[in-house]
Formats: structure tokens, sequence, C-alpha cells
């Protein structure tokens, strides 16, 4: 089995690649994982993980850039069935569009825009940047075992755009921010955390281990 | 429920903490690695280095600690210091860094602060500011920006930079109030609440912590939205979990996971 995080020049795939080798290592039956460009090796992973930091068009533009790599994901996603985690904007570009300063197109797998959030508490800061908890609307294999809600554990974020689904059981699971912010969505063999969870401690590595045992 | 955040920082020199760090049994209390890790044991929220290391030969070592913490930490750690061209973010990034830190070579040059966010992201682009009171010409006081640990004035209006910073695309300010860095006196409340009230980012409170209830004041009275000190947790006066118990128990949303 092997796990390709996909890199088109965005951002910290070090921690992310570290993350997903510490999960795989402690697994029953262990998971190469591998940072790579090449849209063949996406294409013949077993699983992909599409990371993403900064602005929703610079990391689309940053994703077409690699020749060959948005028709890899699609075929390995929508052909193949392969599950794919996307991370912070990784998953916003699971989106229809997105609106951050400009419109965008998405690989449009979650029906959706990304948009700015806008907590209803003025005094809120943003990005909204920090720990929250996460609100579970449906169950799912990746979040089995997981203590969330209220009293539960913490999800690390940092983002001032969302995805704002067009179909509500697209979405996992909320955070609350002055008002619903989209914490987790997930489709068919997609799924998509807003928050880090190679930044998110034992809870974030739990939930990767879950991915990496995922079985659509 | 969104919570509030408790970081510890640690200033690192030629690849070592300074002063060392004595809140655990750590083999090495010199080494910045063990005592991520042990940070990130005690649950905090996340880390800053601050790399006061004077040469330019030795900033590679900084590369390494970054490397090596970002393999055994699984939490957003900072790093500041020495941040002077977009190249320098960049490194820090790859080598598993979450966010930067940048301070003089802000004051000096405000469009560093822009093409950071626009190649980078706001997300990762902290702005460390140092203020100081002065004495106004017509009476009164104000903060200034002071650069050099505290020794060179700039003349600069510490809300109108923070302000500007943000306006170029800072994601957060890293607040320091020189009055208070090193005087376990408590944040220079007034200076937090001013800068925090007047930018549209979340506002890091930093220097003078001496005790656990300087961190709720600056939560609470100063309106930041996370607090770090260095001193009251390395030599092992409070835990990380004791400051949250009791900012806790102060009534301020914290994070008790760990």
């Amino acid at each position: 089995m092997s796990v390709a995080i996909i890199d088109y020049g965005s951002g910290n795939l070090h921690s992310a690649a570290k993350a997903f080798e510490r999960a795989a290592r402690s697994m029953e039956n262990p998971q190469k994982v591998f940072v790579t460009s090449d849209p063949d090796q996406a294409y013949g992973a077993d699983r992909l993980v599409l990371p993403g930091v900064g602005a929703f068009a610079d990391c689309r533009r940053g994703l077409d850039a690699v020749n060959g790599m948005v028709e890899a994901v699609n075929e390995a996603v929508r052909v193949k069935a392969r599950p794919m985690l996307g991370i912070c904007v990784g998953m916003q570009l699971f989106a229809t569009r997105g609106k951050e300063h400009v419109i965008t197109q998405g690989l449009n797998w979650i029906g959706g825009d990304v948009e700015k959030i806008t907590p209803r508490d003025e005094s809120l800061k943003i990005p909204h940047m920090g720990w929250n908890t996460l609100d579970v609307l449906r169950e799912h294999p990746v979040l089995e075992r997981l203590p969330l809600g209220p009293k539960g554990q913490h999800a690390y974020f940092v983002h001032s755009y969302h995805l704002n689904a067009a179909n509500e059981a697209d979405v996992l699971a909320r955070a609350d921010y002055g008002g619903p912010v989209t914490a987790i969505v997930a489709k068919d063999t997609v799924i998509g955390t807003q928050f880090h969870p190679e930044k998110s401690q034992r809870f974030g590595l739990a939930l990767i281990s879950n991915f990496l045992r995922w079985k659509p | 429920m969104f919570k509030v955040r408790v970081i510890p920082c640690l200033d690192v020199k030629d690849g070592r903490v300074v002063k060392g760090v004595n809140f655990v049994d750590l083999r090495d209390a010199g080494d910045p690695v063990e005592a991520a890790i042990a940070y990130d044991a005690a649950g905090a929220d996340e880390l800053t280095f601050l790399d006061i290391t004077a040469t330019h030969e030795n900033r590679g070592i900084m590369l390494d600690v970054v490397r090596r913490t970002a393999e055994a930490c699984f939490m957003p750690v900072t790093v500041g210091g020495g941040v002077r061209e977009v190249n320098d973010i960049k490194t820090l990034l790859r080598a598993g860094a979450d966010k930067v830190s940048i301070n003089s070579a802000a004051v000096s040059r405000r469009e560093f602060v822009k093409e950071a966010a626009e190649k980078f992201g706001g997300q990762c682009v902290v702005v460390a500011i140092d203020a100081k009171r002065v004495k106004r010409a017509g009476g009164g006081e104000r903060w200034e920006i002071f650069t050099h640990g505290g020794r060179n004035s700039t003349g600069i209006d510490a809300i109108e930079y923070a302000q500007e910073v943000v306006s170029l695309g800072a994601g957060e300010i890293l607040l320091t109030s020189m009055d208070r860095d090193g005087t376990r006196q408590g944040f220079d409340i007034p200076l937090t609440r001013a800068i925090a009230d007047s930018v549209p980012v979340p506002v890091i409170a930093s220097g003078g912590v001496g005790n656990l209830d300087h961190l709720v004041d600056g939560i609470r009275d100063g309106h930041a939205t996370a607090v770090l000190a260095a001193s009251i947790f390395h030599f092992g006066e409070f835990t990380i979990r004791e400051a949250k118990e009791h900012m806790a128990r102060r009534g301020l949303p914290m994070r008790m996971d760990a």
C-alpha cells in the first residue's frame, strides 16, 4: 500500500509527510508514504493526500502548473475510486469555485463555493486561527473512535475562507466561530478537513490513522 | 468552542536554548528539540522559536532544529529571528515551520510583509512588534516601535504600524512590550488592548509575564487572542497545564486535550 502526498509547490509538505509517516508506522500494515509531483506516481498510489496553504487561486494555479496532475487526481478519485484526503486549501480545491479575491474554478467534487467566513461576533478575529472543537453531523469511518463534540478533542485551524457546501449531506462536521464553519466535508471516496490534522497533535494523528485504514 | 492559546517561546542561539530549560527531566536541557517535544506533550497550543543567532553562517543550524522538531511534534510551530527575505521564509516553511515572524525587516521595508503574504499567504506571516512607551511632544504618552532589542527608537507609532502591516497582509501580530519584557510585572495591558482593538487579526500578547493571573489579564483585559511566555515555563515555576487550569478557572475557554 502506498500514500502519495501531492507536491504542487504549496507550502509545508515536510510536516504533513512526517505526520503521515508517523501514523503509517504505528499501523498493523505499514504503508509507504511519499511526496510526489509526478502525476503517474500520484495516479498509481493507493491513497492520495492534497495539502495546501495560501490563497485558493494560487493553489489552483500551482496544481495546474504540474502537467497532468489535475487529470491524474481526477482519474484516481473518480474512476479508480481511490481514497483522497484534502487538507485546508487542498480541501477547498474540492469545491466548485473559490471566491477568495477572484473567482477560480475548483475540482468540483463537492458542490459549493469557498467563501469568506463572517463571524457574527465582531470581536472574533480573522483568520480563524487556533484550536476549536468539532460538531459531527454524521458518522464516517475516518471519524471512528474519535472523541469529538463540545467536550471532545480539538482541531487546529488557520483560515479565513471555508467551503460553503451546496449539499448539506456533504458536510461531516462543523466548528463554531461566531456561526457555523465547515470543518470536514466528505463524499464518495474523498474527505477534506479545513483544519490541519498534521498539526492537531494526538487527535490529528488518530484521524490520519483512520484515513489510512479507510476502505470506502 | 474556540479556545485561547498558550504559547511557550524558546530563545535559540547557535542551535542551543538560551539559559536552558529545566521544567522536566530532559537529558539535554539545552536542546531545543527536546524542549519542543516536552512542550508538545505538556499540551502547549503552539510553540515559538526565536533564533537569536548572530552570524549568518549559523542560521542553517536553526533549519535543522525546525526540521527535527517537525519530525517529532505535530503542533503548530512559529519561527522568528533573522527573517529578512522571501527565501528565508521559504526555507523555514519547507523545513517544517508553520508560521514565520518578521520583525526588523518589516520595520525597515514594509513591502516585505506584502511580498511574504502574497507568496505564502497571510496565515503564515506573523509580524513581531516591539513597542515602548514614549512621551509625546505635546504631553501624554504613546507607544513607538523599537528595534534591536528595544535599543533603537524608530519614531513609528505602534498602533499605526500594526494597522499598516495588517493591511499589507500580516495574519497575526506578536506584540512585545519592551517596557515590561523581563520585568515579571505582567503585560502592558493598555498597549495590548490598544493594538488588539485596532486590528482585525489575532494578537499574541508578550513580555512581562510573572504569574498566571498575568496570562488571564492579557486575554480578558488586553483583548489578546493568545499569550506567549518564556521564563515562567522554562524554569519550572508553572507547567502549561497549571497555566491552562488557572485560566479556565478564571472563565477563559482553554483546550485541555493533552
